[in-house]
């Protein structure tokens, strides 16, 4: 004696948001029910578990069939097999699109190659997030790297255009298809300290201000590369460290500027080359796509350890950054100020995102 | 060539991909009509092709626009092969037809196939020139409107109702042709579903005639319906009732004057055109077929039919009895002309073929009494239907139904059958036909002079309660429950007892009928669903051997699920049922029985029993523990239904019944509301025999049965309540939230030696689980209330049981606002009730003067198995069957209890950018809450076939099926908005046929769904108040 066939059919489909988080963590339908009894739904209507058990199967086949649709959003919007509220179907996209970051953080940076899915296993195991759902979030990041990859236009515009995301979460894409596109080193053991939300900053502001994108508004341009131009110029900052006496003359600006104002002043000034050579340095191997990769591993290495060694407080940190970059407008013979502005924003604002325990 | 249909495909989203090298397709589409076919160029390498295509016309006769479906194939171009069919859209135009209805269909229509389901959408548009002279063409019937809704569409008046009609037609089913064995499923399939559309096509045209021959313009309560007889062929048929509709301007006010200038011509018109073409009606096989009257068996014909010229006079010197002065003398007045009155009607009535009316909701003042459920059935033998053009046997089967329906009416003192419907059920070559209905006195002469008379004898009595608010035009709310057949001559036994409203006349203890709660009826309290559930097993056997078989068990079959009926609906403190509903399904080796219906509490009827427990070793100390204790649950039941369903009696007379019946605690409430009308001694009498009716003793295995399923029905969770009519008593203020759901289970018994009590209590279970799962599920739209519940049984196979239903679940505002707005309302619904008289009264088209040709002779006896059905309808005639008597009154159709669409849903509003899809909304109400109906765009009746042939990598069954309605759905949702419109009114699901075979992994379902395509808009706020009943509490005890 069994139920051989059990379905229900709304004309407005009835989707449980607390199920559907619930299939979306890859939760098989007995784990699901198990965790929703505990979660109390059987107090409600005295519900017995077959009746939980029921309505969960139901709505995990209602899924399932909705996610071929969920693969390219728009077509949710316009198909007609289900009757779907429209507040309910950004909720549904947006979920679908959520991803753990500590998922996000295992595949930053990695090309997102079908090699990597192999990888998949290990990274549940480490996570503790399923199998399922860490293939339904690196397929994720597949499908929008792979429409996105080639379009024109900024690219966080073109991941809401094409799938339908909020704002907050179009930006996280953004970051992801950038570093993987970019394949920028993360999984060093000394950038395990860094969380998702660390890179996916210093993403938006590599994209904002590095990119060809960000300077040139013409559309035709992509967002997803780095500008080369820019990289190739940044050579010329090397006159910084390489001119004895500019370099000495920056130092003695930047401890003008600082002095009694930071606790670490000593060791600022005994180290002030040392720093200086390592971000004049990181600027000029950027022309080098492997070295472009290292960015972050050479700015942990170079700048955050030493400072961090020193015990400079994070407040040292963005007292020096804004004086060693605004100084150096005082020097007479630096003639590259726009390029050194543009370079040191960024570095400057990703240092000081990076600079945490 | 009266007519020129124009087609444009426009372009099409979201193709599959056909070609694999390029992951891309190169769409064509064909579009046909008729023998007549066109092409679209190839749109190369694209799943969204932009065909934009020229106007393809055809120019064809109006009988084949209203046979034929517009067939538009969609394909993939292959140079070297065969084009590869991508799917199909079928478009029935026959809602162009008609200049009311849609103008043109355009839109976006799911590209569907039948192995492979929906494959993407194509946008098309479809426009008709009709000719002018169409009229003049005898075979077509163009311009009849059709309508599932039972009861008169909102926004239209009728002008006549003509009553019955009715027609089938056959065919050979290409599944089971011989070229079934060498073509594809997919091109049978498609034969089978352009087969079974051409056959509608063609059913509804020849109703459509008939009408036109009746001279009405439309058909309302139309139910089509399939019988796949496999072998034997295929068989459509349908019944409906043809009127008159006059479209309301504005859905404002009519005038009277012209009301009846428009309906006296029309009737003049009419009468004689209806008794011409009656009898050289071809299809109305009235004379030519071998006439069994129908053989009342358990009690005499001749007593029966004696009583109808006596009866009546007894009736009336029974009611002035009651006393009441000048109520008294009224109706003594009214008495003769009464009688004249309803001997013309009936004569007039029974000279109609067949009295029947599929409405289950009525105009005002059309239902003057309600008798109780007529219902017949009869085991066929299937042949093969030699002759798709002479369906003569299938037409003379349902006669011999329909005739011994109109004699059990006519022996409850009814010359009508409302809320009629027909069913069947198939097994092999057995067939169960059922025909229901519910035996009404029907007030046709209600213009005329002399009517006022006949109104006011059976409304005296209430006139008192609701004199503030309607004058002595208004029908009180309990003249329906008023027996029509009178005490000394009843045709079975029955327990009467002085009507609790009006004191003046008898009503009977109980009351059971099929069509809605009449809006003005006086209920206390809510109603809820109330089901018996029942499976027998049956020995397996072939042929006639089977047929004798379930004829036997018929019987038996249909008296307990009455029991059952009976003993629940006591058990929730009611005393009526509505809508009832009740299923046979027949299987291989067991028979199985499912009736519905809604319980209320008529304040007109007697408060019901309790239901007493005996024992039958009475010495047994331990056992009368046990009896005392199921005694003690019971009524612990009771008490808490009525609590529940706030079924509050206001008791007057306890001291009254110095009963000596031992039964503790519901006694006192019983009966004898009021004290003062003195009358007979019968009626104390009366009450010790219906004390004993409810006597169950747990001995017996029925019993224990019927116990046990009576305890075992778990109550609504707070929040929700459930009917299967209409509209819910005592629930007023909807919200607009709605929700259509269509549920499906297949249970699968494998157990092969089951008793009747185990799979009692697996069906039971089944039933009950579905339900709790569909309280779960809507459980964020509470308050509800689950409307027109609909379940139907199948056994498709050996050892599985199939419940399919369908219902809308429907929010309500928790705070009955309408408390407050009391007095505000009563205003407002005298204004209603006046209006929709005023837009609603309509004559019966009757001829009054004929003599009735239908003489009760001796019934020739029959040599087929029908007769064990005459047995069963007798078996529950003599049992259950309760009169009650339709209050003439007054069923305000246009003006369903809505509520204002003050609290839109959240549903309905939309922000969300970039949703082109228009939100069309489905219910199987008529109605749409917070809303008003301004268009019926034409009928919507579709068959769909799914067949897979890779069962497990769909997800199995249930992920096979949900696909498909879910299909099912979105296709009728996009026929529904390419009409312009935003809702389906009336849906339901007629037809779930699923057969597996998990063993070589296929399976195929067809379903059949109907309703009626419609545009509503959103009332504002102020006027959506006007339209709410309120139901007065009755008073019942105050002497007027």
């Amino acid at each position: 004696m069994s139920v051989e066939l059990d379905v229900f059919v709304g004309n407005t489909t009835i989707m449980d948001e607390e199920v559907y988080q619930l299939w979306l963590d890859g939760y098989t339908v007995d784990d699901a029910v198990a965790v929703r009894m505990e979660g109390g739904a059987l107090q409600v209507f005295e519900a017995s578990m077959e009746v939980l058990h029921s309505d969960t199967m139901d709505q995990f086949r209602t899924f399932q069939m909705c996610e071929r649709l969920l693969y390219y959003p728009s077509k949710l919007t316009n198909q007609l097999l289900f009757q779907i509220p429209p507040q309910k179907q950004a909720m549904l996209i947006e979920r679908y699109y959520e991803f753990d970051s500590t998922f996000a953080r295992e595949v930053l940076g990695k090309k997102l190659s079908k090699g990597t899915k192999k990888d998949l296993d290990d990274i549940s195991t480490k996570t503790g997030i399923t199998l399922k759902s860490c293939r339904r979030q690196f397929d994720n990041f597949k499908r929008v790297f792979k429409v996105v990859e080639e379009l024109k236009g900024p690219l966080v515009e073109n991941v809401q255009h094409h799938f339908l995301l909020s704002d907050a979460l179009a930006r996280d894409y953004a970051a992801i298809v950038f570093f993987a596109n970019s394949r920028f080193e993360t999984g060093k053991r000394k950038l395990q300290y860094l969380s998702f939300q660390d890179f996916a900053f210093c993403a938006g502001q590599l994209i904002s201000n590095w990119t060809v994108g960000a300077v040139d508004n013409m559309m035709e341009d992509m967002d997803v590369d780095l500008e080369k131009d820019f990289l190739h110029n940044l050579k010329e900052l090397k006159i910084l460290i390489n001119d004895k006496d500019m370099l000495d003359q920056h130092r003695n600006l930047v401890c003008a500027q600082l002095r009694g104002k930071i606790t670490v002043f000593g060791e600022m000034e005994a180290n002030f080359k040392n720093l200086s050579r390592a971000l004049v340095n990181i600027a000029a191997k950027l022309t080098h796509t492997k070295d472009v990769r290292d960015l972050f591993i050479d700015l942990v290495e170079k700048f955050v350890e030493p400072c961090r060694s020193d015990r400079w407080a994070i407040g040292d940190v963005r007292l020096f950054l804004t004086h060693y970059t605004s100084t150096a407008h005082s020097l007479d013979s630096f003639r590259y100020q726009q390029i050194w502005e543009r370079y040191m924003g960024v570095i400057k604002s990703c240092i000081l995102k990076m600079y945490h325990d | 060539m009266p007519g020129k249909l124009k087609a444009k495909i426009v372009a099409g989203r979201h193709l599959p991909v056909m070609d694999r090298a390029s992951d891309l397709t190169d769409a064509f589409v064909e579009v046909k009509f008729g023998n007549t076919t066109f092409k679209t160029d190839v749109f190369p390498k694209s799943l969204n092709p932009q065909w934009n295509s020229e106007w393809f016309k055809f120019e064809v006769d109006d009988e084949d626009l209203q046979d034929e479906p517009l067939q538009i194939t969609v394909l993939d171009h292959d140079t070297y092969s065969a084009n590869d069919a991508i799917g199909k859209v079928y478009i029935d135009i026959d809602p162009l037809l008609s200049s009311e209805a849609a103008t043109v269909i355009s839109g976006w229509f799911p590209i569907y196939d039948t192995i492979h389901g929906i494959r993407g959408e194509i946008n098309v548009l479809v426009k008709v020139d009709l000719f002018n002279d169409l009229n003049r063409f005898r075979q077509s019937s163009c311009g009849v409107r059709f309508f599932c809704t039972t009861s008169i569409p909102l926004c239209y008046r009728a002008v006549v109702v003509h009553g019955f009609v009715e027609e089938l037609v056959v065919n050979e089913d290409p599944e089971y042709q011989w070229i079934d064995r060498i073509r594809t499923p997919r091109a049978s399939n498609e034969a089978r579903q352009r087969l079974i559309s051409l056959m509608s096509g063609e059913l509804q045209r020849k109703i459509g005639l008939k009408v036109l021959e009746m001279g009405g313009n439309a058909v309302v309560g139309y139910l089509q319906c399939f019988d796949l007889e496999g072998e034997s062929g295929l068989v459509v048929r349908a019944i409906g009732t043809a009127c008159t509709l006059e479209k309301l301007s504005g859905g404002g006010a009519t005038n009277n004057a012209q009301h009846t200038a428009n309906s006296s011509p029309s009737k003049d018109m009419k009468e004689p055109v209806f008794g011409d073409e009656c009898p050289s009606n071809p299809l109305s096989s009235g004379p030519s077929t071998p006439l069994r009257a129908p053989p009342f068996t358990s009690f005499s014909p001749s007593k029966s039919y004696s009583r109808q010229s006596s009866s009546s006079d007894t009736d009336i010197s029974l009611t002035p009895k009651t006393g009441m002065g000048s109520g008294g003398s009224a109706g003594k007045e009214a008495g003769p002309l009464k009688i004249l009155l309803r001997q013309q009607t009936q004569t007039a009535l029974e000279q109609r073929e067949f009295p029947f009316f599929t409405l289950t909701s009525f105009p005002q003042g059309f239902l003057l009494h309600v008798a109780g459920v007529v219902s017949a059935r009869s085991v066929k033998l299937l042949d093969r239907i030699h002759n798709p053009d002479e369906p003569e046997t299938r037409d003379a089967w349902w006669e011999e139904l329909r005739q011994e329906i109109k004699s059990h009416a006519r022996a409850l003192g009814c010359h009508a059958v409302v809320g009629y419907s027909e069913s069947t059920s198939i097994c092999e070559e057995v067939c169960i036909l059922s025909a229901s209905g519910t035996a009404a006195v029907l007030n046709c002469r209600f213009l005329q002079d002399g009517c006022l008379d006949v109104l006011s004898e059976h409304s005296r009595g209430v006139v008192v309660f609701f004199c503030n608010r309607c004058d002595d035009s208004a029908p009180p709310g309990c003249g329906f429950c008023h027996v029509p057949y009178d005490e000394l001559n009843m045709p079975f036994p029955a327990q009467l007892s002085p009507c609790c409203c009006c004191h003046r006349t008898k009503v009977p203890d109980v009351l059971f009928t099929t069509i809605d709660l009449p809006t003005d009826a006086q209920v206390t309290g809510k109603g809820c669903l109330i089901q018996a559930r029942l499976c027998r097993l049956k020995k397996k056997s072939q042929g006639e051997g089977n047929a004798t078989c379930i004829s036997n068990l018929l019987p038996f079959l249909e008296y307990e699920l009455h029991t059952q009926l009976l003993n629940k609906l006591k058990l929730c403190g009611m005393n009526a049922l509505f809508g009832l509903c009740i299923q046979i399904s027949v299987g291989e080796n067991m028979l199985v029985g499912l009736a519905s219906a809604t319980g209320v509490y008529l304040s007109a009827l007697p408060s019901p029993g309790g239901i007493q427990i005996a024992g039958k070793t009475p010495n047994d100390l331990t056992y009368d523990q046990h009896v005392s204790s199921i005694q003690r649950k019971i009524n612990d039941t009771i008490v808490k239904n009525r609590e529940l369903y706030e079924i509050h009696i206001t008791e007057v007379a306890e001291d009254v019944i110095g009963s000596p019946i031992p039964e503790p605690r519901q006694r006192s409430r019983l009966f004898r509301s009021h004290s003062e009308s003195s009358d007979e001694l019968s009626e104390l009498d009366l009450s010790h025999g219906k004390k004993d009716a409810f006597v169950l003793e747990i001995d017996d295995t029925d019993a224990v049965e019927d116990l046990h399923s009576l305890l075992t029905d778990a109550p609504t969770p707070p929040g929700f309540y459930s009917c299967n009519t209409e509209i819910m008593p005592g629930i007023y203020n909807w919200t607009s939230a709605i929700q259509m759901f269509t549920s499906v289970r297949v249970f699968r018994l494998n157990n092969a030696n089951l008793t009747n009590l185990g799979l009692n209590k697996i069906f039971n279970e089944l039933c009950e689980n579905l339900l709790k799962s569909l309280y779960f599920k809507l459980r964020s739209m509470v308050p509800c209330c689950l409307c027109r519940l609909n379940f139907t049984v199948a056994v498709p196979e050996d050892e599985l049981i199939q419940v399919a239903v369908t219902a809308v679940a429907m929010s309500f505002h928790k705070d009955q606002t309408q408390e407050a707005n009391k007095a505000a309302q009563a205003h407002s619904q005298m204004k209603a009730i006046a209006e929709t008289e005023e837009q609603l009264q309509f004559p019966l088209e009757l001829n009054a003067e004929s003599a009735s040709p239908l003489s009760p002779k001796g019934s020739a006896p029959s040599v087929d198995y029908s007769s064990f059905a005459d047995r069963c309808s007798s078996w529950i005639e003599q049992l259950r069957l309760r009169a009650h008597t339709i209050r003439r009154g007054s069923i305000k159709t246009s003006s369903s209890p809505l509520p204002e669409g003050r609290s839109r849903s959240l549903r309905s509003t939309r922000s969300f950018p970039g949703s082109s899809v228009s939100v069309v909304k489905m219910t199987p109400l008529s109605f749409i809450p917070g809303a008003k109906i301004v268009k019926y765009l034409g009928i919507i009746n579709m068959f769909f076939i799914r067949e897979t042939t890779s069962l497990r990598e769909e997800g199995g069954v249930s992920g096979f099926l949900h696909a498909f309605i879910a299909e099912v759905f979105a296709m009728v949702r996009a026929h529904v908005a390419a009409l312009g419109g935003n809702a389906v009114v009336s849906y339901s699901m007629k037809e779930c046929v699923f057969m597996e075979n998990p063993n070589k992994n296929q399976a195929q379902c067809l379903i059949n769904v109907s309703g009626d395509a419609v545009i509503f808009t959103r009332e504002s706020d102020q006027e959506g108040h006007l339209p709410q009943t309120s139901h007065p509490q009755p008073t019942e005890d105050t002497p007027p």
